[in-house]
């Protein structure tokens, strides 16, 4: 499913709101979301998960053609911990267990 | 602090003149589709954010750590988070900005 389908659901299920209204909503939500880890702050989404940024220390890497030494610099990464909800009603809906 | 769904539903209606309620909706309703998407097992793609992408995982054994006996873990269906580019570029830049305060050179 991508972003368009996502924002046609959630305005077929409100009211009141035009679709235009949804996908600039809905459009801010994820830019929000985008700036917050960008600042490394943390986001907690009741029932569906957390983000946060997990850092990697700087390292000494090689690049595989020419087996030359390079300096890989530290950096964050964002990562995303399902939350109990989620892994509950994903877990028990397997298609291919019924 | 860590953002919430209180802060987006804030935001939106800051910044869309739309009510409370209505804010609240969208925010609400946004996560439950995407859920139930995945419930579905369909991946969710949002691009520029990343990606949710269901993978199954196999019966495997594992040991109850209290009691030290072997059990089977019985397979499971989770889902995992691959970065977007817009996200990852905008996270490197934070990093690379505290890089170079470390640097001093």
């Amino acid at each position: 499913m991508v972003k368009s389908e996502l924002i046609h659901r959630v305005a077929q299920r409100q009211q009141g709101l035009s679709m235009e209204d949804v996908e600039f909503g809905i459009n801010k939500i994820f830019d929000h979301l985008i700036d917050a880890l960008a600042k490394n702050q943390r986001i907690e989404i009741r029932g569906f998960g957390s983000f946060t940024l997990h850092y990697r220390p700087a390292r000494t890497a090689h690049n595989p053609k020419t087996g030359e030494k390079v300096k890989a610099p530290s950096r964050y990464f964002p990562h995303f911990r399902p939350g109990k909800e989620l892994k509950e009603r994903v877990d028990k809906t397997d298609p291919e267990e019924d | 602090m860590a953002v919430t769904k209180a802060d987006l539903v804030d935001n939106l209606f800051d910044t869309m003149g739309i009510n409370k309620r209505e804010a609240k909706e969208i925010v609400e309703l946004l996560f439950e589709e995407m859920i139930m998407a995945l419930e579905r097992g369909q991946d969710v793609k949002l691009s520029g954010f990343g990606v949710f992408v269901l993978r199954k995982k196999n019966a495997r054994p594992g040991r109850n750590p209290k009691t030290g006996l072997e059990v089977t873990i019985p397979p499971k269906r989770v889902v995992t988070f691959r970065v977007g580019e817009k996200l990852k570029v905008k996270v490197d830049n934070y990093a690379g900005s505290k890089n170079e305060a470390d640097k001093s050179d």
